[in-house]
């Protein structure tokens, strides 16, 4: 009922183009099996996967909500949040009227998998699977090339192997990754994925095998949640300061979930203080801030929500208006509703950026 | 406002909850202990469904290490971002002061002292037998 409620607000308005650039449909290891060799398969049943962490099942920490997922979620049918295509469809594409979704595969992918053979065999089954899950049975529906990040190589193999594919549209990494971004172990991904013409997707979480936090493990799933935000600070200050960009001029990151009112002030300190030190990089060209304007990319879920609505518009300004790219994070409990998550100050011109526009230019969506 | 026959009383024991039409108002209806209680179903921070939250108690701390757990299953949490508010009053634990979920007045009234409205009969039958709860909205 409350559904019916609110597809009367959504009707009442001018019809938004909505492309989401998150969302998370889930998938079994036995949906995977087909494009396992019987090598692999064997081994996950014998041996199990390897997380780089010690909790069997990767959950650190209770995530307020069961399986993470709004607890309406759950499909009717039976089965898991966002393993029916029916019911995502029903709450969440038709709803919304969404035109193009991303699909972020999160578990199984094998990613951050401490046997690198094991996490690339089922890398490539993931992308298998959103292709013939979920494209082939809605097109709307748009993969993402997992890859075995922890292993440039095989990820390098990964990418070209669906280089030139339309039905992805990023590749996609976790943002704790074992070593920090700009590493050089990382710099295959980067070349493949500027030459297949691919932005690159981090998403928030994975197990580095490191604490979340520089100075050891959080007690509170919160202190985990916002642990993001330094996390990503870290991870774009490691690709400017190696000099990523200025090795790979058309590389585009995309920084999911992980918001975005941090970037302003990270541009600010950087430049401050590269102005005293920058003969120690004097590989980079230009100011810090002007990389983190060329090549970053935000989702917009979720949205920092500031007392004082000017104080996000303020940030939103230094990022740039052509940066925002609307996710919903669908099905998860910190879910983005579109029709009430962006300012509503914003005018009809941003709105529709944010909404469709900033990543049908960056994904080249026709 | 008006009264709106949504339920009769065996419908909704104690502990229980329904979600309900009333003046084209999606409401959740909660019976605590007896008492009856119903909210806008439409959580004011973003719209999340209170129906599919879950009943929750009031966790409360005087410092760290120690808590007090009371009124089990007074507190709804929203189905979204977890918001929680107080079913008898509507008001946010969170945030109180600016974030209150619209509350209805319920009442349960004998059959025979029922007055029905058109839109009432035709949108939810109502059963003979047994008292009807009627919710004003």
């Amino acid at each position: 009922m409350n559904v019916e409620a609110r597809q009367l607000v959504r009707e009442g308005r001018a019809r938004t183009k909505i492309i989401d650039v998150d969302i998370h449909p889930k998938a079994s290891v036995e949906d995977l099996r087909p494009y396992l060799s019987a090598r692999w398969w064997d081994h996950l049943q014998t041996y199990g996967s390897r997380s780089r962490q010690g909790f069997a099942k990767g959950f650190p920490y209770p995530k307020s909500q069961p399986l993470a997922s709004r607890r309406d979620s759950w499909p009717p049918g039976g089965g898991l949040p966002a393993s029916d295509l029916a019911f995502m469809r029903q709450q969440h594409l038709d709803f919304y009227g969404i035109e193009y979704a991303i699909m972020n595969p999160l578990s199984p992918t094998g990613q951050g998998d401490q046997n690198d053979e094991l996490s690339a065999a089922m890398a490539f089954a993931a992308n298998e699977f959103e292709l013939d899950g979920w494209n082939a049975r809605d097109p709307r529906l748009i993969a993402s090339v997992v890859i075995p990040y922890e292993d440039g190589e095989a990820s390098r193999t990964e990418i070209r192997r669906r280089s030139g594919d339309r039905r992805f549209a990023h590749v996609l990494m976790r943002s704790r990754t074992c070593e920090l971004m700009g590493k050089k172990r990382y710099w295959p991904i980067y070349e493949a994925a500027v030459e297949a013409g691919f932005p690159i997707g981090v998403h928030v979480f994975g197990t580095s095998g490191r604490p979340a936090s520089n100075s050891g493990w959080p007690s509170f799933y919160i202190e985990d949640m916002t642990e993001h935000a330094a996390c990503c600070q870290a991870q774009v200050t490691s690709l400017i300061m190696e000099g990523v960009f200025e090795r790979y001029p058309d590389l585009k990151v995309v920084l999911i979930e992980a918001g975005f009112a941090w970037l302003a002030p990270l541009g600010w300190r950087l430049d401050k203080i590269w102005k005293r030190l920058r003969d120690e990089v004097p590989h980079l060209k230009r100011a810090p801030s002007e990389y983190i304007r060329q090549h970053i990319w935000v989702s917009t879920q979720p949205m920092e929500e500031t007392d004082e609505p000017g104080h996000l518009i303020d940030v939103m300004n230094w990022i740039g208006w052509d940066r925002f790219m609307f996710a919903s994070d669908y099905p998860h409990w910190d879910f983005d509703d579109p029709l009430v998550s962006l300012p509503p100050s914003l005018d009809e011109a941003r709105r529709n950026k944010i909404f469709a526009g900033n990543a049908r230019a960056l994904y080249r969506f026709t | 406002m008006a009264g709106y026959v949504v339920a009769t009383i065996d419908e909704i024991p104690p502990g229980a909850r329904k979600l309900v039409e009333a003046g084209g108002r999606a409401i959740v209806v909660y019976n605590l202990a007896g008492e009856l209680y119903a909210l806008n179903n439409r959580c004011p921070h973003r719209g999340g469904s209170l129906f599919d939250g879950i009943q929750t108690c009031l966790v409360e701390s005087k410092e760290p290490g120690r808590y007090r757990a009371s009124r089990r299953g007074e507190m709804v949490k929203c189905s979204w971002h977890g918001w929680e508010f107080d079913i008898r009053t509507g008001k946010s634990w969170c945030d109180p002061g600016k974030l209150r979920v619209r509350q209805y007045p319920v009442s349960v009234l004998p059959g025979n002292e029922l007055q029905e409205g058109p839109y009432v009969a035709q949108t939810f039958p109502v059963r003979l037998e047994g008292n009807y709860v009627v919710v004003e909205a």
